[in-house]
């Protein structure tokens, strides 16, 4: 992997990591009809995939730590996954108030040592290791949020899912750019 | 599409699973569900070694929900087919929010799971 080798995917990855999300905003959407419109029973469920979801958040945080605490990444690559890593923080607070919101609790995070054992982080050796890394887990992000879309019983926790995948659809993409790698060469390879 | 039938239809019994088949269920493994789950390390969800004969909830350690802790459930291929369609349809008061509607994926993905051995690692 070589970030320095294409000035096009250099700039693609400048302007990838300036585009951030509204953690405000996606927590007011989720919050406004979730409280009044479900019963205590569909919102349990609910509360229970977004907190699958922060689960999922946590780790990614945590990722991006072991990733720009490695010394393996070199600018540009460790400012992008700075900026990615800022997404998801903002992601774990839209769903931290939204879990509150609706009377859950949020499931905790872990320590940082047991995010390194559960992604194997002893075995990256290289920025393209930890990139690829990263690239993985934003893709299963992805499909994970498409995933849960049909579980909601408030169809506007659906928006906020699809709003999450974005993103992480976004710094796969990226991050697929930055190691070269070619993107689908089909349409709806996402999800279903 | 021919997993679908072979996944549907052999609740009990292992397949024998084509090596193509196999392969793309791998690739579909790490697209679809490598956000949560790894073969040998517990994430958000549990490890994925060895699931095909483990009965459903036991991985120690891991804080599963009490009603798939409680199912009675062993995997086989044609449940995990169920699982990865709708878990919830299956299990009622499972934490898995995740649903595979793709019947193809679904199948490629239990013909890998069912090649992973619990001593991997």
């Amino acid at each position: 992997m070589n970030v320095h080798a294409a000035p096009t995917r250099r700039l693609f990855l400048s302007r990838s990591g300036q585009l951030t999300l509204s953690a405000a905003a996606i927590g007011l959407m989720a919050g406004s009809s979730s409280a009044s419109a479900q019963s205590s029973m569909t919102m349990e469920a609910d509360v229970g995939i977004l907190n699958v979801a922060l689960g999922l958040e946590h780790e990614a945080i945590n990722a991006y730590q072991l990733g720009a605490g490695s010394g393996l990444l070199q600018k540009p690559a460790l400012d992008v996954a700075i900026a990615f890593q800022s997404h998801h923080k903002s992601h774990r607070d839209a769903l931290i108030a939204t879990i509150r919101t609706m009377g859950g609790k949020p499931v905790a995070e872990r320590s940082l040592d047991e995010y390194a054992r559960s992604l194997n982080a002893a075995t990256l050796m290289s920025q393209a290791d930890v990139l690829t890394l990263a690239a993985k887990l934003e893709l299963g992000a992805t499909n994970a949020y498409l995933g849960v879309i049909p579980s909601f019983k408030d169809s506007k926790l659906g928006q906020v899912a699809a709003r999450l995948a974005a993103d992480e659809t976004m710094h796969w993409t990226a991050l697929s750019q930055a190691l070269g790698k070619m993107l689908p060469s089909g349409a709806l390879s996402f999800g279903a | 599409m021919r997993l679908v039938v072979l996944a549907a239809g052999c609740a009990a019994v292992s397949p024998a699973w084509a090596a193509g088949d196999v392969q793309r269920g791998q690739q579909a493994y790490e697209a679809r569900c490598g956000g949560c789950h790894s073969v040998d390390t517990d994430r958000i969800g549990p490890r994925h070694a060895g699931v095909v004969g483990r009965r459903a909830g036991s991985v120690p350690g891991f804080a599963y929900s009490d009603a798939l802790r409680n199912s009675g459930l062993t995997w086989d291929a044609g449940l995990l087919d169920r699982w990865l369609a709708n878990p919830e349809a299956l299990v009622p008061g499972q934490r898995m929010g995740y649903q595979l509607t793709d019947a193809q994926a679904r199948a490629e993905i239990v013909a890998y799971l069912s090649t992973l051995t619990a001593e991997r690692k």
